[in-house]
């Protein structure tokens, strides 16, 4: 089990683009440790003869026909959009480094 | 790859090659692909990432990728699943990419070209479905302009073992691979469009002093030219070399891996970002997608579809049509067009006459219109008729040649046509007397050079079979005229 430390909490917040302050990073902290030592208790158990469970519904094999349904309209996508321009969304300026296909 | 004084080097590149697919509709929902112009148009909640909304896989995308992953000999999966690839990137609108991560649907295959060396076998480690973004303009200062059209377009991710050693090679691989998926169908595969994107990943092998030292990895993104994938290695074997000769630790492990992009204009590859430690997407099965078993049954009937492929296709053309390599090549490289001139074939078309009629007039024909030869929209019975009807003489080669033309949007037969055209060859021999006695009179001089100047006799002949073609408004025979013709010479030239 991976300790929950400060640097853990501060690479995470990176990732998903969240700037907590000092305070709420130790508080984080804290807390997840707690939720995930609870979890934890799963570790006691045997699993090595049980296949990694991929999905929680037994469903298999859902699909659709490659057939065209009606999109909604332009207008209506960018309707929404705090700022757009023409029918683009338009966004602060990023560069091309992002991660891709 | 060459040899300094003290310095051998040997270039490494693998692949990642995205494909994409060409299905009517997006990987996980029904909006259309193929983009019209308008930004934005071609969306729906599930595309744009809005919560609620239910994404639903492809079965078109998945039969699509199965095929190719049994055209590159690979082992199809029994179990695959969909997992998140996250990230935050704006044209990213559900901020993860859906893809398969540790279960790819084909694995372990390999894909042969043939180069000057021989025929190499390279390794395929896995492909796999994914979904592609949007796309960014950055054409407003101080902002991006999203569109995300594109985002949810289908695309196969194939993934080659590092095997390839030299530019030329990589060049071939690229080429034949793109040849491959568009034979079967499963990418309209135009380059331009970025329908397929080549990245490939480089490095050098340096053994100096019985010590083998290795340059850190760079990846090219998205090439989309088999130009540009060529100058990129051969320029970033270069630059590695040179990078670990003025310093000697620029090495793999100590140096990062790095991303660089092609500047097609310079003629260089540019650093865009290291790659410091591996990139941490969180990958996780995605909730919203079951998985999918494949059964046998299913590969097979996938297999059904699996097209003769082009090497062994031209091999059989050259061995079963006596065709040379050069010739098969070019049918070959169309399917729909290839299959045209079997069924061509098949109806009893003269398989030497028929190639020739393939590559020069109906290659020509369809040139013309920018269209592929079966893109012409004339049937092969047509096709197998005319180039019979050109062998044994009826028309005559450049009456055949007007022949085609006018098959083109017609429903008529070519025998039709050439009746209705007025071309259909005279074989009669009195009629071609008659033009012979026209041309002759009219030509008295070519006729004397014929019987009396050895030097000028063979053009003098020449011409006056030209004279009586265009007598006879190209409906006279050329060989029986030729034949008549150097009868009634060879009468002139004994009467002395
Ligand atoms: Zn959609």
């Amino acid at each position: 089990m991976a300790e929950i430390d400060e640097s853990l909490v501060r690479h995470v917040a990176t990732l998903a683009r969240l700037k907590p302050d000092d305070a709420e990073v130790a508080s984080m902290t804290r807390e997840l440790t707690r939720i995930v030592g609870y979890i934890d208790c799963l570790n006691e158990l045997d699993t090595d003869s049980v296949e990694p469970m991929a999905h929680p519904l037994a469903l298999r094999n859902v699909f659709r026909a490659d057939e065209v349904r009606a999109s909604i309209s332009a207008e209506e996508a960018v309707g929404n959009a705090p700022e757009r321009e023409r029918t683009f969304f338009k966004v602060p300026k990023v560069l091309d480094t992002g991660g891709g296909a | 790859m060459s040899t300094d004084a003290e310095i051998q080097t040997r270039l490494i590149v693998g692949f990642e090659i995205h494909v994409q697919l060409a299905t009517k509709t997006k990987l996980f929902c029904g909006c259309a692909l193929g983009f019209g112009e308008t930004p934005n148009s071609a969306l729906c909640p599930v595309c744009m990432g809005l919560p609620g909304a239910l994404p639903v896989l492809n079965r078109q995308a998945y039969d699509y990728s199965v095929l190719t992953g049994l055209a590159l000999d690979c082992e199809i999966a029994e179990f695959t699943k969909w997992d998140r690839k996250s990230y935050y990137y704006p044209d990213l609108p559900k901020n993860y990419q859906t893809s398969q991560y540790d279960l790819p649907l084909a694995s372990n295959g390999h894909f042969e070209i043939e180069t000057k060396s021989g025929t190499r076998r390279i390794g395929i480690l896995r492909a796999h479905l994914e979904e592609d973004a949007g796309k960014n303009l950055h054409d407003v200062p101080g902002c991006s302009l999203i569109d995300l059209n594109r985002a949810g377009t289908p695309l196969l991710e194939i993934v080659t073992q590092p095997e390839i050693h030299d530019p030329e090679e990589a060049y071939t691989f690229c080429t034949e691979l793109q040849k491959l998926v568009t034979y079967l169908g499963v990418t309209h595969g135009i380059m331009q469009k970025g329908q397929m994107r080549f990245e490939p990943n480089i490095n050098v092998a340096i053994t100096t002093g019985g010590t083998e030292y290795r340059t850190p990895i760079s990846e090219v993104k998205n090439l989309n030219s088999f130009r540009s994938v060529r100058s990129a290695i051969e320029y970033e074997f270069h630059r590695q070399v040179h990078d670990w000769k003025s310093d000697n630790g620029y090495l793999i492990k100590e140096r990062p891996n790095e991303n660089r992009g092609w500047d097609d204009d310079k003629g260089v590859t540019v650093f865009q970002r290291s790659k410091e430690g591996a990139d941490d997407y969180r990958y996780f099965p995605d909730p919203d997608l079951v998985p999918v078993t494949v059964t046998q049954d299913w590969v097979n009937e996938v297999r059904l579809s699996l097209p003769e492929l082009p090497a062994a296709r031209i091999k059989r053309l050259t061995t079963d049509l006596k065709l040379t390599t050069e010739d098969a090549a070019a049918i070959v490289a169309n399917r729909a067009t290839a299959d045209l001139f079997e069924a061509a074939i098949e109806a009893g078309g003269p398989a030497t006459t028929l190639m020739k009629q393939y590559l020069n007039v109906w290659a020509k024909l369809a040139n013309d219109q920018d269209a592929s030869i079966a893109g012409l929209g004339v049937g092969h019975e047509a096709m197998a008729s005319l180039a019979a009807m050109t062998e044994k003489g009826v028309v005559n080669a450049t009456a055949a040649n007007k022949i085609a033309e006018a098959l083109i949007g017609s429903d008529k037969s070519p025998e039709t046509l050439a009746e209705e055209m007025g071309l259909i060859a005279v074989l009669d021999e009195d009629q071609t007397e008659k033009w012979i006695d026209e041309a002759f009179a009219e030509n008295a001089d070519a006729v004397k050079d014929a019987v009396s100047s050895p030097k000028k006799a063979k053009k003098a002949a020449g011409f006056l079979r030209g004279q009586v073609m265009r007598i006879s408004g190209g409906k006279a025979n050329p060989k029986i005229t030729g034949d008549l013709i150097e009868a009634r010479l060879a009468e002139l030239a004994s009467e002395g």
